[in-house]
């Protein structure tokens, strides 16, 4: 079997196929861990079990009983997005790098148009460039910057031909990328009959814009006025309406950036609901907090500067560890958005102005191994899920991703839970001069990591190559969010009471009102030009004797009833 | 002492002043229970104790063991509300009367000024229409309809000469009254400013306006689209919501009816957390639920529709009298609000028309003795608490109103805890044609009510008066919201970490450039892009150079000696 398959296929582009054997290692998936070895060939594992039969000459990688995991998926990077005409340090090249050097084998960045921009343009833009400079298979999240009938049908392409099932809408950023609750519902509706995944970056923008301009006006211009003006609850408050709008339309939510403990405890309780939600928290949420945006050192606040903001409670880290460990919150990005400190200093006399985002692609695996694992609070299974299984599950790569599994790629990372690191910006794979984590330690690091099949990392030095990477294209409707949706679509259909018609007196409502009261508004419903009751038609308001003078005057009620004859007594009791 | 005020005080306008002596009865406040007489004069309690003395020829009144409690306060009544040309059916007299007939003596109306118009003329009619009218004291709260800086000083006057402070604002009946996220920011801080309390109508109008027109696509046009297109979820959404909003800018929040449990449960959290948020459920939603709105008949159906709605769920009442008896929920409204079929009758093809509001006023404090006191969840101090003290305690009417004691309103009641009544719209107040409670039994009513010294109900015989009520003002900062806030004021002065300047590289960006990344827009932060930017033209000999990918690194103007001490972070 696997003979022809060696002797077969040597066409696959960029790849230099080969055969590996890893031997001897704990093979953890999500759902079990179990002694046995791989045998992996053009880019696919083609066997897994004890004793295989493989050809010769084969590359054998000894394990030595570490862990055998399943490449860590990332599926939040910003490698591309630029911030005033400036990109990020790290692009796809220097940024896949990173990622590989930390166990991470595929990313997921997001498109981020501006508003006004093609989706498709943007998307073909960053697939371009991607493809260019990636290192290691990656997916396109889009952002969808405006709500507007022509994206629709961009949405669709995306969706059907391109290959893109998640969307990233915004509940902050007045002005710019925000939308009302009325474009989230028609944005979730949409999407959702796409089949695709609504992504949700959730802080509400008008009470953000109202508290920086009471922070700027109150002379506070660093760092700290960042997080000053976005508090946590600010955030819970979006994830909360966010879950709403969700509920509403039935469409499966998934909350990007979980920075804070409230938020996470929103997710949790919506989950407990039975609401299809998912929860993001990202290395730096994972790993630091927002103490260090009151840091003397102005270039070190500024590093941390990220939406929504690290939590100043020191306890946060922590307590989103557990509620990942129990399964509340499903997959950990990094959120990586490398800017470097000049660039930063664009906001030197502006917290606003400084463009946002954080490092820990690199580091994303490692701490949650550090503050997770060993600590005791997850299992290995469960850090195999958050870091890759549920990431491939929700975007739907699953088992092709995700999974140590025949025919699953060989993304496959060899993991040595007792290697110490000490976290420096001098030894790390981003561009940044900085690092967020600078000199924090951390237990579990990658010793292999097979991309595709190939060894790129091995005994601390890496060995990528630029534009190896392939786009990897992702169908919509991933069981994981839509089957309980699908299910839901069936009992939702509702149906009005079949009443007889109500043939009792109607007050005959004036053609235009002088008082209103709390109704909703004519444009909230589709009979627009509400008519006035018939008879008023053949009953003019004009009089030979004119206006009168009290027309102004609210009646009294029972005035202006059209009883018909023997109307009343039914109604006067309705019990 | 006694004789002599006994023999002064005539002079009380309207007031026909009695001396009544209550012998014999419980007296029970929101703290304590105890046995005592009350000796009432001039409208106001001047004894309470054992063997008072009382001048003669004082009317007696035996209470024979029966509890006695500070007369109801209804904080939440839209009674001659206009509407379309119309009204409610229930006017200031005809609601008042209900309100009496339940043990109610004082009732708090909303005015409701239509949008773009004057606050303080509004607040003007809705004086004289009481003042001709109502048969007990009053006080009205003001329904903030849009805002700008002219309606600020309206509010201001309001607070400062009128007597008002509580202001609802609405989240909801988008184009209308509903007021966007950024509005609410700056309302709450003015209130917060001046002392007023910021009542809300909870409900996201966007996501409603949004499933109404899906229900009516749908062909769904009777009044089970309201509740339908209203579910509760979106009631809880906007009272979480309007929870930040306060807790940002330290504001005291009041949730104008409470529908739902998950609404109930949220302000529950918030009140945990430390929030400064009181609950209002109402009697509709303490007293029945919103099954009603699948009724075959539509008068029937159609009288249930309020907003937020009754939720479908039938055990919402149970609950919401469990969060009220256990304090997380603070005080019942009736949001007496009367509409006959006719009216309502307009949205008959359309339930996105049907004139909204309840009745309740009557029932308001019997339905909380049947449905809390009696089944064991809430003591009868607890009872007082939310059907009238806590209700003074926020408008900043107390100890005048809300309490039993010496130099107190005379407004109380003699309870009968053994009364059983059946609700029926045949025998009750309100003028309109049906009652939501319609057939339920009750258990607990008044036996007498005295309003301003005097016997409104005796005997199951109303004797009210329209146009004895009198305004009571309601003065700023309530204790009981703003000692809190004013603690926080204190702890919330925010200070900017003195550091020194940045003197590192600043990279050049293009602050026109569409390639902008999330950042404030500029109407967001005062001060515009770095200066040196408008020296620095991005134009050069050399021509444009390509904008999107730079190595990076690149253009970054670094000072001399720049770098070194910024590559450590640590």
């Amino acid at each position: 079997m696997s003979g022809t398959g060696y002797q077969g296929k040597k066409n696959i582009p960029h790849l230099t196929s080969e055969r590996l054997l890893i031997k001897g290692g704990r093979v953890v998936n999500d759902d079990q861990s179990q002694y046995a070895d791989i045998y992996v060939e053009d880019g696919i594992i083609k066997q897994v079990g004890e004793n295989l039969i493989v050809p010769g000459g084969v590359k054998v990688i000894e394990a030595n009983g570490c862990l055998v995991i399943p490449g860590g998926i990332d599926v939040n990077t910003c490698l591309h997005k630029p911030y005033l005409g400036t990109p990020p340090v790290d692009d796809f090249y220097q940024g896949t790098k990173a990622a590989l050097a930390g166990g991470t084998t595929m990313i997921i960045d997001h498109v981020t148009p501006q508003p006004g921009e093609s989706l498709l343009e943007a998307f073909e833009k960053w697939q371009e460039v991607a493809d260019k400079k990636s290192c290691c298979d990656y997916s396109l999240h889009v952002d969808i910057p405006h709500w507007h009938e022509g994206v629709k049908e961009e949405l669709e392409q995306l969706v059907q031909e391109k290959g893109i099932n998640s969307f990233q809408v915004y509940m902050a950023y007045k002005g710019l990328f925000q939308m009302p609750d009325s474009q989230l519902y028609e944005a979730f509706s949409f999407l959702k009959e796409l089949g695709a995944v609504v992504l949700v970056h959730a802080e509400n923008g008008d009470l953000i814009a109202q508290e920086q301009s009471k922070i700027l006006g109150m002379g506070i211009t660093g760092p700290e006025g960042h997080p000053l003006s976005r508090p946590e609850e600010l955030e819970a408050e979006a994830v909360f309406r966010a879950i709403t709008l969700g509920n509403r339309v039935n469409c499966p939510v998934y909350i990007t950036k979980v920075m804070s403990k409230s938020a996470a405890d929103t997710v949790a309780t919506a989950r407990k609901k039975g609401s299809v939600v998912f929860g993001e928290p990202i290395t730096a949420s994972l790993a630091t907090d927002g103490s260090h945006y009151w840091s003397k050192n102005w270039a070190k606040a500024a590093a941390y500067v990220t939406s929504p903001p690290l939590s100043p409670d020191p306890m946060t880290p922590d307590h989103l560890h557990s509620l990942l460990s129990c399964g509340d919150l499903q997959v950990v990005g990094s959120g990586h958005c490398a800017y470097s400190t000049s660039q930063k200093a664009i906001g030197k006399d502006n917290f606003t102005l400084i463009p946002e985002g954080t490092n820990g692609v690199e580091e994303r695996m490692g701490f949650v191994w550090d503050k997770a694992v060993a600590m005791g609070k997850m299992d290995e299974n469960q850090f195999v899920a958050v870091t890759s299984t549920n990431a491939a599950k929700i975007f739907n790569l699953y088992p092709r991703k995700g999974r140590i599994a025949v025919g699953s790629d060989a993304d496959i990372v060899i993991w040595d839970p007792d290697k110490i690191k000490t976290i420096t910006a001098k030894a790390q794979q981003s561009a940044l001069e900085y690092n967020i984590f600078e000199g924090m330690e951390c237990h579990g690091g990658p010793v292999y990591v097979v991309s595709q099949g190939r060894i790129v990392f091995e005994e601390g030095k890496l060995q990528v190559q630029q534009g190896t990477g392939r786009f990897i294209s992702r169908k919509p409707f991933p069981d994981v969010a839509y089957q309980r949706i699908k299910y839901r679509n069936k009992m939702m259909s509702k149906q009005g009471v079949s009443r007889g018609m109500y043939d009792g007196p109607v007050y005959d409502v004036p053609a235009t009102p002088k008082y209103i009261t709390p109704a909703p508004s004519a444009k909230t419903s589709p009979t627009t030009h509400q008519p006035p009751p018939i008879r008023n038609l053949h009953q003019s308001n004009f009089s030979l004797s004119g206006a009168q003078i009290d027309d102004n005057i609210p009646r009294r009620s029972g005035h202006r009833i059209v009883a018909p004859p023997g109307g009343r007594s039914n109604i006067t009791s309705l019990g | 002492d006694q004789t002599m005020s006994y023999q002064g005080k005539k002079n009380i306008p309207k007031i026909t002043s009695e001396r009544l002596l209550i012998k014999g009865g419980r007296i029970v406040n929101d703290d304590q229970s105890f046995y005592a007489d009350i000796y009432i004069e001039d409208g106001v309690i001047k004894q309470i104790g054992d063997n008072l003395i009382v001048p003669g020829g004082v009317k007696t009144i035996e209470a024979d063991g029966k509890m006695v409690i500070p007369g109801g306060i209804d904080i939440h009544t839209h009674l001659q509300m206009p509407f379309r040309g119309t009204s409610t059916v229930d006017d200031f007299s005809q609601g008042t009367k209900a309100a009496l007939a339940g043990g109610t003596t004082m009732i708090v109306d909303h005015v409701i000024p239509e949008p773009g118009s004057s606050l303080v003329e509004a607040f003007e009619r809705w004086r004289e229409w009481a003042d001709e009218k109502a048969c007990c004291d009053y006080s009205l709260h003001v329904d903030i309809t849009h805002w700008n800086d002219s309606i600020k000083q309206e509010v201001l006057s309001l607070i400062k000469e009128k007597g008002v402070n509580s202001f609802q604002v609405y989240m909801a009946y988008k184009d209308l009254y509903q007021m966007s996220n950024s509005e609410l920011y700056e309302i709450f801080t003015f209130l917060g400013e001046h002392g007023g309390i910021a009542q809300v109508h909870a409900e996201n109008g966007e996501i409603i306006a949004e499933e109404q027109n899906r229900m009516l696509e749908m062909g769904i046009t009777g009044p089970e689209g309201h509740v339908l297109s209203r579910p509760e979820e979106l009631e809880a959404e906007a009272v979480f919501r309007a929870v930040t909003i306060g807790s940002q800018t330290n504001c005291p929040l009041y949730v104008t009816r409470v529908m739902s449990k998950s609404a109930a449960d949220i302000i529950s959290q918030a009140r945990k957390k430390g929030n400064v948020v009181f609950g209002e459920p109402i009697t509709a939603s303490l007293g029945t639920d919103g099954t009603h709105y699948w009724s075959k008949n539509w008068a029937k159906a159609a009288s249930f529709v309020t907003s937020p709605p009754l939720s479908p769920d039938p055990t919402t009442p149970d609950y919401l009298n469990t969060l009220l008896a256990s304090g997380d929920l603070s005080v019942v409204g009736s949001a007496h609000c009367t509409f006959s079929v006719a009216q309502k009758a307009i949205g008959k093809d359309d339930f996105t028309q049907i004139p909204e509001g309840v009745n309740g006023a009557e029932e308001r404090m019997s339905v909380i003795w049947d449905k809390a006191v009696v089944t064991g969840k809430m003591d009868e101090n607890m009872f007082v608490a939310v059907t009238s003290t806590n209700a003074a305690k926020i408008l900043n009417l107390y100890p005048r109103k809300g309490r039993i004691a010496v130099g107190s309103d005379s407004d109380l009641v003699i309870w009968d805890t053994d009364a059983t009544r059946t609700i029926t719209a045949k025998t009750h107040h309100s003028a309109a044609e049906y009652n939501v409670f319609e057939g339920m039994e009750l258990r607990g009513a008044p036996m007498l009510v005295v309003c301003q010294g005097k016997i409104v109900l005796e005997d199951g015989n109303l004797h009210a008066t329209a146009g004895t009520g009198r305004f009571i003002p309601c003065s700023p900062y309530p204790d009981f919201a703003y000692k809190r806030v004013k603690a926080r004021k204190q702890l919330a002065i925010l200070k900017a970490v003195p550091r020194g300047m940045y003197d590192g590289p600043v990279s050049e960006f293009s602050p026109m450039s569409r390639g902008g990344t999330p950042s404030a827009s500029t109407r967001t932060s005062p001060t515009k892009a770095p200066a040196r930017n408008f020296y620095q033209s991005g134009f050069t000999l050399s021509g444009p150079e390509e904008a999107p990918i730079r190595p990076a690194g690149r253009r970054i103007v670094v000072p001399p000696g720049g770098r070194s001490n910024i590559t450590s972070l640590s």
